[in-house]
C-alpha cells in the first residue's frame, strides 16, 4: 500500500466520520436502498466470475447473495461493484459499497491502519509454487536462479521475498498484473515457476491441456485468511455480515442444507439447529433482522460446504480440496462461534 | 501511309505499350524482382508469410469450434479456436449487464446514433438540414434511451459493459472534446490575460497528467471532495475526465492548425469588418481545422483506445468483461480467442475513422499542398 492510497483511505475515513454523524446505520440505508452494495473481485477463477447468463457467481458472491438473503429474502438484490485490488479498499471506505467479498488477506494493517473490520474467513489460503513437471524440483527450496511470475502490488509479492531471503536463494521476478497474464507467460515458458495463493494456482493448472505436466511444490510460504470485510463504525452492520458467514459455516456443521432446511426450520430435536433457523427463541431480532434470516440465508445458497462444492469444490474443474477448510470436526480450522 | 497521317494533329489515340511492359508479370517484376535485394527480400517474405498464414488460417477457422458447451467441449471438436466460447458471451461482451429485456433499445440507441452521425459526416446527405436538428437532439435521446426514466424503466450505469460502454465512453468524449478542445485553443491566444492564463494553465495541466491518474482520482479521490453522502455517479465521472483529457489534446492540435494560418487572413477578415466570432467562423477555424484533420483523429483514436484504461478502476468494458468470462472455470484458458476478437473490434472502429479522415482530407484539398 502506498502513501497516496493510504492518503485517500485516511480522507476517505475522515469524512466517513462526518458522514456517520448525519445518516442511520448501514442496515437502514441498505433497506432504503432495496439492495446490498457488496464490492467484487474483477474476475477469480471459481472465486468470482460471470455466467454464460451474465450474472455474478462464485465463491466471493455467494457472501453477498447470503447477506441479501438474511435482509431481503432475495439472492439477486445485491448491487456488485467490481472493484480491483487498487481501488477496493477506497471503494469500501467511501460508502461506495457496504462490503468486499473478494479474495482479501486479512492482515494487521489493513484491520487497524486502513480502519477496516475483517468479519471472518471464508476461505484459508496460503502461497505455494507451481512448477512444470519436467523441470525436475521437488521442493521450492530448491528453487535457486529461477524466474518467478508474481502479481505485483500484492501481499504475495512481499512473501516471496522473504522466503527466498530467508532461505539464502536467488530468484528472478518476472512482474506481472493479473492471474490471466501470468498463466499465458508461465505456459510459454517465460518463468520457470508461478507463485501465488494455492487456491489460485489449482485454478490455473485445472485449465492447462495436461494438468499432470504440472506441479505444485508442497510449501506454503504463507497465510492468507480470506474473508468478507466492512469499514469501521458501524458495529451493528458487521455483526450481521459476521453472523451470516457464521449462521452458513454452522448450518454446514450441524447438517442443515439448503434441501433441508425446511423441514428443519420446523423444529428439530436440536436446539442449536433450532435457535439458528429460528422455531425456537429470538436470535435474529438482536442484529435488527427477523427469526427466519439465517434459513433464507442457508436456502437461497447453501451452506459453507454446499458453497464450496459448488464452485471450488473436487467436482469443479478447480478441484480444491477442502483441506484446512474442513469443519473442526474434521480436522480443519472453521470453527463458527455457538448460536446462542 | 504510315500511322501517324489517319488523324488530326492532337488527337492521336493512345497507343499500346510495347510488350513486357505492362500486366501482372511486368507489375511483379517492378515491384518484387526489381533487384537481387528485392528478389531476397521477396522470396524471405514469402517464406515467413507461408510460416504463418497457414497454421493462423487453421486456428481460426479450420480446426476452431463455432459452437460449444465449455472449452472441454471445444477441445473434443478440435484445436483450434474455441469461438462457442465468444459465441455464448457475445451477449455480455456487447452489453455488459445490461437488463435482457431493455437491451432493444441500447439497439434502437446504436441505429439513432448512426442516423445522427451520417448528416455530420457526409454533407451532400439529402434534407441534412433537418437531419442536422436530429443530431443535436440525439444526445439527450440517447441518454433518455440508456438511462430509462419518463415511462422507460431505469438503468444503472453499473449495469453498463462491454462494447457498449466503449462506445459510450468513446463517443461522448469525441463529441464534447472537440468544441471544448477549440474554445480551449483559441482561449489560448486570446488577448485577455485572464482567459489565456486559465485556459493555458488547464491544459497543460490534463496533459501534464496520466489518464489512469485522472481516472484514479475520478473513481477514488472525488468522493472525499464532495459532500458526504452525495453519490456522483462512476460512469459520469469517468466520462467528465475523458473529455478534459482528450479536450486539452485537441486543444493543442487545433493550435497547431490555428498558428499555421498566415495572419493575413486575420487582417483579412478584420478589413472586411468581421467580428472577432464571426471571422473565426467564417475565415480562420475552416481553414485552421482543415490542417488539423490528422491531428484531431489521431486524438479521437487514442481516446477511443485508452477508454481500455476504465478496466483498472473496476468498470467492466470488454477487457474487464473478458477477464471475468475467462474467469468461470468452463471457460478458463481462452484468453486468445477474447483479446483476437477483442482487437477485431477495435481495429474495425479506428480503420473506419482513420479512413474517413483520409476521405475528408482528401475532399477539403484546396491544393496548398501541391
Amino acid at each position: 500500500m502506498n502513501t497516496l492510497s493510504k492518503f485517500a483511505v485516511s480522507a476517505a475515513a475522515a469524512a466517513l466520520l462526518v458522514a456517520n454523524t448525519s445518516t442511520a446505520g448501514t442496515l437502514d440505508d441498505t433497506r432504503a436502498a432495496g439492495e446490498l452494495k457488496c464490492g467484487i473481485s474483477t474476475g477469480v477463477p471459481g472465486f468470482a466470475f460471470t455466467s454464460d447468463a451474465g450474472d455474478w457467481q462464485g465463491f466471493d458472491p455467494a457472501v453477498c447473495q447470503a447477506v441479501a438473503a438474511a435482509i431481503f429474502g432475495d439472492t439477486s438484490k445485491v448491487k456488485y461493484t467490481t472493484t480491483t485490488g487498487k481501488t477496493r479498499f477506497t471503494a469500501l471506505a467511501s460508502g461506495e459499497v457496504d462490503m468486499l467479498a473478494r479474495n482479501t488477506t486479512w492482515t494487521f494493517s489493513r484491520d487497524t491502519d486502513l480502519k477496516l473490520d475483517f468479519v471472518g474467513v471464508n476461505y484459508y489460503d496460503g502461497q505455494g509454487f507451481m512448477a512444470p513437471a519436467d523441470l525436475g524440483v521437488g521442493s521450492a527450496k530448491e528453487l535457486d536462479g529461477a524466474s518467478v511470475c508474481i502479481q505485483t502490488g500484492t501481499t504475495t509479492e512481499l512473501n516471496l521475498a522473504d522466503f527466498f531471503r530467508v532461505n539464502g536463494i536467488s530468484y528472478e521476478a518476472v512482474p506481472i498484473e493479473t492471474n490471466d497474464e501470468a498463466r499465458t507467460n508461465y505456459e510459454a515458458g517465460r518463468c520457470d515457476v508461478y507463485t501465488t495463493d494455492a487456491s489460485g494456482l489449482a485454478a490455473t493448472r485445472s485449465s492447462f491441456d495436461d494438468p499432470s505436466a504440472h506441479v505444485l511444490m508442497p510449501e506454503i510460504i504463507s497465510k492468507e485468511p480470506l474473508g468478507p470485510l466492512v469499514r469501521h463504525g458501524d458495529s451493528e452492520w458487521a455483526d450481521i455480515v459476521r453472523w451470516t458467514l457464521n449462521a452458513l459455516i454452522t448450518a454446514e456443521e450441524l447438517g442443515v442444507t439448503s434441501e433441508n432446511v425446511d423441514k428443519m426450520a420446523t423444529g428439530t430435536d436440536n436446539p442449536e439447529i433450532n435457535r439458528l433457523l429460528g422455531s425456537e427463541g429470538d436470535l435474529g431480532a438482536m442484529i435488527g433482522l427477523d427469526k427466519a434470516w439465517a434459513w433464507r440465508a442457508i436456502k437461497a445458497v447453501g451452506n459453507y460446504g454446499e458453497i464450496f462444492d459448488k464452485y471450488i469444490g473436487k467436482d469443479t474443474p478447480i478441484g480444491l480440496e477442502r483441506g484446512l477448510n474442513a469443519q473442526w470436526t474434521d480436522g480443519g480450522l472453521l470453527y463458527s462461534p455457538p448460536f446462542r | 501511309m504510315s500511322a501517324a497521317q489517319k488523324y488530326v494533329p492532337g488527337e492521336h489515340p493512345d497507343l499500346k505499350p510495347p510488350l513486357g511492359q505492362t500486366g501482372l508479370l511486368f507489375w511483379l517484376r517492378t515491384n518484387f524482382f526489381s533487384s537481387t535485394f528485392n528478389v531476397v527480400l521477396t522470396l524471405v517474405t514469402l517464406y515467413f508469410l507461408y510460416l504463418i498464414l497457414p497454421p493462423m488460417f487453421n486456428w481460426l477457422f479450420v480446426d476452431s469450434a463455432f459452437v460449444a458447451d465449455s472449452r472441454v467441449h471445444c477441445r473434443e471438436l478440435g484445436t483450434g479456436a474455441c469461438w462457442g466460447f465468444i459465441e455464448k458471451r457475445f451477449g455480455q461482451f456487447t452489453y455488459g449487464f445490461y437488463p435482457l429485456e431493455e437491451r432493444w433499445r441500447v439497439n434502437l440507441t446504436f441505429l439513432l446514433f448512426v442516423i445522427a452521425t451520417l448528416p455530420v459526416l457526409w454533407d451532400n446527405m439529402p434534407g441534412r438540414r433537418s437531419f442536422l436538428w436530429f443530431s443535436l437532439v440525439f444526445p439527450f435521446v440517447a441518454a433518455w434511451l440508456l438511462l430509462g426514466g419518463f415511462g422507460l424503466e431505469t438503468v444503472d450505469t453499473d449495469q453498463f459493459g462491454g462494447f457498449m460502454l466503449t462506445m459510450v465512453i468513446g463517443v461522448t468524449g469525441i463529441v464534447f472534446s472537440l468544441p471544448l478542445g477549440i474554445l480551449l485553443a483559441l482561449g489560448r491566444q486570446s488577448n485577455l490575460h485572464f482567459i489565456r492564463w486559465l485556459c493555458t494553465g488547464f491544459i497543460e495541466f490534463f496533459r501534464g497528467v496520466p489518464l489512469i491518474t485522472l481516472l484514479f482520482v475520478a473513481s477514488t479521490m472525488l468522493n472525499y471532495f464532495l459532500p458526504p453522502g452525495t453519490s456522483f455517479d462512476l460512469l459520469l465521472r469517468v466520462l467528465i475526465m475523458v473529455t478534459l483529457f482528450s479536450a486539452a489534446y485537441i486543444a493543442e492540435v487545433v493550435r497547431g492548425g490555428l498558428q499555421a494560418i498566415p495572419k493575413g487572413q486575420h487582417e483579412a477578415a478584420d478589413a472586411m469588418g468581421l467580428k472577432y466570432w464571426a471571422s473565426m467562423r467564417l475565415v480562420v477555424l475552416p481553414q485552421a481545422l482543415k490542417i488539423s484533420i490528422p491531428g484531431i483523429v489521431n486524438t479521437f483514436i487514442g481516446l477511443f483506445k485508452d477508454s481500455t484504461l476504465v478496466v483498472i478502476i473496476g468498470l467492466l468494458d470488454p477487457l474487464g468483461i473478458g477477464r471475468a468470462s475467462l474467469s468461470d472455470s468452463k471457460w478458463q484458458g481462452l484468453s486468445t480467442e477474447v483479446y483476437v476478437f477483442i482487437a477485431l473490434f477495435f481495429f474495425a472502429c479506428c480503420f473506419s475513422m482513420s479512413r474517413y479522415s483520409i476521405y475528408l482530407e482528401n475532399k477539403l484539398n484546396t491544393g496548398h499542398r501541391n
